[in-house]
């Protein structure tokens, strides 16, 4: 059962690489208190959910790679093939040479259609590539213009053309204060647009992983890279291959459907209509023991409702819109995400 | 408009398009000329050209994926995508004696970040690299050793001294002969001569020099206007060239750096050229950097004052790049200008830093005026840079990074004359180089926070840039952009200038002889600045109300 992991991005691709490599070194790491056997079956299963293999052995991330300007790819590209340990198809990426300029109008209407053709083909061959397929795997950011809007543009067509895949988008949610001063509204934008067409969202707030890397990990001078390691830790134990009922040494379960499982959710909540939040996190390459916990819970309700809020007193001042009207977001779009989002609030305020 | 490429013509000098020459290029078929490859054949098929390549083996086979649109298949490295490019456009005595600055800074930057010589994408954001043995054009090499580096850029001047000077410098060869545009009787310190006479006159040989700069960019992001608002021709024909430019290239930004008059300027008519210019910047710029004399002098005085006070045993740095170019600090000038210039130039590669360098968190130009511009005429950003003179001149030990930040606020440290504390911020643009992480910059974000004032609909304002590479001799810096009210009281001055030369029509009459000037081009560009001045106006006046939250959408369940 095979993922495709679509990295939007700057965000996406920084984290997308150390997704990967937290993937592969846990499938090396020691094995515990399991048995060799089951270690090897571990391991490829591991290995055959994300990487497919070379002739000379080194795993290709089964990943597609896509940004609007060429410095983070190049970087991912280079990192991940100076590991030595895996790299990156020679064929799996799409760059262009401007970026977003943190625009979500810029990226949804702009580059996507542009682009839409380009990125859908390589993404295709992603997919051929694997024998059974299970869904994708789309990391992206809110805050910015080329995660945000060409991904929430992506997802549209994931959707159109592999309707019966399953696609989870992870979404960082950006710092509470300022990385970018227009994120509100590329948040509201992506939220809205992704919630239709997405089947599972799971969200990290940078605010929280950065709070983990103070109080927990003791790190004094946090560096992205580190806030995209303990993610990466995170991700990873989530995709850990689980035994099916069937059998101990067979790893079949398809991780995204675990999602879908209706025992998780109460009976008037469709399954489709979810929103994941992480709440406990442990890096598993080097514990015995970890556990992980994804929950849809109400928790998501306040941030939501933060961000939504700013969103809605920036935009009844007007500011930044004609930013977006420039490249077709009208204010009538705005309201449809304000509307959207302002339902999933009430609805998860009612439960 | 096919680019020269490497090679041996056998005839020279044709140039490609040229229906009845057959060029025929032997030799290697280089990386370099094989990026190329693509559209040359296709302008040449075009054209009606014939083009022919050497016939080893490898070379055909480029032909031959060229010509079937696959692209080039080089085992050696993988293509790639290049970034974007800028072009400077540096008009008139101030802008290209800052121009030139900017370009000497530029040099030694990429020469210490790039050791091997390798013409790599972070340089080609602002230099061509040009095989000079090619006869003609020069031809331009994408990739590879860096051959002879040509800056992306255009100097108008309508006076030859400035521009001579440039050409007989050290930086002769870094230009080319043909991105100028001289004349010899220069503008008066008259706005109208620069914008209207010059601007007609020149107006064709203006387009045609954007353009060619223009093809020699794959992917052409950003003009970088640099001028004075005070005289004639950086102001007049300076602002001219703006509309220009959104005409011919209106997808493509433009940064304006202004030096704005002080109020001792020795123009008499610098509030006229200024205003004039003004509504030009309202109209067709972007962004507008501005930036005034007084505090530029005000920062190299204090320099001069830490480095001669020999204090804890203080000795000049020799590598600093912020006051020096060639030593200018020891010299005794009235008004040290060439380190004055030096400060702007800093400005202007600190700009682009996190666009050209790698970082964990970048920063295009084009996000530039997506954060910090939310209403279209608001889009006036003050300056300030840090460090200037804590650890560039001196040898002192380096103080703890959250200085830099309180620096980057504090007044001393502003390129124009203001008070943004006690003014109202739209929005702030933290751009950081160097070993700085993402916790240093939260961490000071919130210690500043509070003592500033952000607007009620943008209490998070706050845009925040980490670029790796830090500027020559310095292990970080921080430049901090900020749209700001505090821009308010220069032009309430600025406007009052004016009007007490305009009441008695002070040399008005040199204006109005030009042809196309009239009165009503003063009385609209007054009313163009009264009007900005009311927008702020308007955005100070909701200073201090506490901040409420509207009310949101109902949703009916």
């Amino acid at each position: 059962m095979s993922i495709v992991t679509v990295q939007l991005g700057q965000c996406g691709n920084q984290i997308g690489f150390e997704v990967f490599d937290a993937l592969l070194s846990d499938s090396h790491s020691s094995q515990g208190l399991c048995s060799m056997r089951e270690n090897e079956a571990y391991q490829a299963s591991c290995k055959e959910r994300f990487f497919s293999e070379e002739e000379n052995g080194v795993p290709i991330a089964r990943a597609v790679l896509v940004d609007m300007e060429p410095k983070v790819i190049n970087q991912t590209l280079s990192k991940a093939a100076q590991s030595g340990q895996w790299k990156y198809g020679q064929h799996a990426c799409f760059c262009q040479k401007q970026g977003s300029g943190n625009n979500w109008a810029y990226g949804y209407s702009v580059h996507g259609p542009r682009h839409e053709e380009s990125i859908m083909n390589i993404i295709r061959k992603e997919v051929e590539k694997c024998d059974s397929f299970s869904g994708f795997f789309i990391i992206m950011s809110m805050a910015g213009g080329t995660g945000s809007g060409l991904g929430a543009f992506v997802t549209q067509n994931l959707e159109d053309q592999y309707s019966n895949s399953l696609k989870m988008n992870q979404i960082i949610w950006p710092y509470g204060t300022g990385e970018v001063i227009v994120q509100n509204y590329n948040s509201i934008l992506t939220l809205s647009h992704l919630y239709r067409s997405s089947d599972a969202l799971l969200l990290h707030e940078n605010d929280a992983i950065h709070k983990i890397c103070a109080k927990l990990m003791n790190i004094k001078q946090i560096s992205f890279s580190d806030i995209n390691q303990v993610l990466a830790h995170q991700l990873g134990s989530v995709f850990q291959p689980t035994y099916s009922a069937e059998s101990s040494f067979h790893y079949r379960r398809n991780p995204l459907e675990g999602f879908k499982d209706p025992a998780l959710y109460t009976s008037w909540l469709k399954p489709v209509n979810a929103f994941n939040v992480w709440k406990t996190q442990r890096a598993f390459s080097k514990y015995e023991k970890s556990a992980v916990l994804v929950s849809n819970s109400q928790f998501l309700v306040k941030p939501l409702d933060m961000i939504v809020g700013k969103a809605w007193n920036m935009f009844a001042s007007k500011a930044y819109i004609h930013q977006y009207t420039k490249f077709g977001i009208e204010e009538e779009d705005f309201l449809d995400s304000f509307t959207s989002l302002e339902q999933v609030v009430a609805s998860y305020c009612n439960l | 408009m096919l680019t020269r490429q490497l090679g041996y013509a056998v005839q020279k000098p044709s140039l490609y398009g040229n229906g009845d020459t057959q060029v025929h290029l032997r030799g290697l078929l280089t990386e370099n000329l094989s990026l190329n490859l693509q559209t040359c054949l296709a302008t040449a098929e075009a054209c009606g050209s014939s083009v022919t390549y050497g016939s080893s083996l490898a070379e055909r086979r480029c032909v031959e994926e060229c010509r079937s649109g696959r692209g080039l298949a080089s085992s050696r490295s993988r293509r790639r995508t290049t970034m974007t490019q800028s072009v400077v456009v540096q008009v008139g005595q101030c802008g290209n004696q800052i121009g030139c600055c900017f370009w000497d800074l530029a040099l030694r930057e990429h020469a210490a970040v790039n050791q091997k010589g390798i013409y790599d994408e972070a340089i080609s954001s602002f230099f061509r690299n040009v095989d000079t043995r090619v006869v003609g054009d020069g031809g331009s090499i994408s990739k590879g050793k860096i051959c002879s580096l040509k800056a992306r850029a255009v100097l108008i001047d309508m006076e030859e001294g400035v521009v001579n000077e440039i050409l007989q410098g050290p930086l002769r060869d870094v230009f080319d002969t043909k991105q100028l545009i001289t004349d010899i009787s220069g503008s008066g310190n008259n706005w109208a001569v620069g914008h209207k006479v010059f601007g007609s006159l020149y107006q064709d040989q203006i387009l045609e020099k954007f353009r060619k700069s223009a093809e020699h960019c794959d992917c052409l992001q950003c003009f970088f206007i640099i001028h004075s608002m005070g005289g004639g021709t950086g102001s007049g024909l300076g602002t001219f060239l703006l509309k220009v430019l959104e005409d011919e290239f209106p997808e493509v930004y433009r940064f304006v750096t202004s030096i704005y008059p002080s109020g001792e300027d020795d123009v008499i008519t610098s509030p006229y050229n200024s205003i004039l210019a003004m509504k030009e910047l309202n109209e067709h710029a972007d962004c507008v950097l501005p930036i005034d004399n007084q505090s530029l002098f005000d920062i190299i005085s204090k320099i001069d004052l830490m480095v001669n006070s020999g204090k804890l045993g203080t000795t000049v740095k020799p590598k600093s790049l912020v006051t020096s170019s060639s030593g200018a600090l020891k010299k005794r000038h009235k008004k040290p200008f060439d380190a004055m210039n030096n400060i702007v130039a800093n400005l202007l590669l600190n700009l682009t830093s996190s666009a050209r360098f790698e970082g964990s968190l970048n920063m295009d130009l084009n996000e530039i005026s997506m954060n910090l511009v939310p209403f279209p005429q608001l889009h006036y950003l003050v300056s300030s840079l840090t460090p200037l003179y804590t650890l560039t001149d001196v040898n002192i030990p380096p103080r703890r990074l959250d200085q830099m930040f309180s620096d980057a606020f504090s007044k001393d440290h502003q390129l124009l004359r203001a008070d943004p504390k006690h003014s109202l911020y739209l929005a702030c643009a933290l751009m950081v180089r160097g070993n700085v992480q993402i916790s240093d910059l939260r961490r000071n974000i919130e210690r500043l926070k509070p003592s500033l004032q952000f607007v009620s609909w943008n209490q998070e304002g706050w845009k925040t840039s980490l670029c790796s590479v830090p500027p020559v001799g310095h292990s970080h810096s921080l430049l901090a952009l900020a749209n700001n009210t505090c821009v308010k009281p220069t032009f309430m001055e600025l406007k009052e200038r004016f009007m007490r030369l305009y009441k008695k029509k002070a040399h008005l009459h040199h204006y109005l002889q030009v042809e196309g000037m009239e009165e009503s081009c003063f009385t609209e560009a007054v009313s163009s600045l009264s009007a900005l001045i009311q927008e702020y106006d308007q955005l100070d006046a909701t200073k201090n109300m506490p901040v409420q939250d509207l009310p949101r959408l109902s949703i009916a369940m």
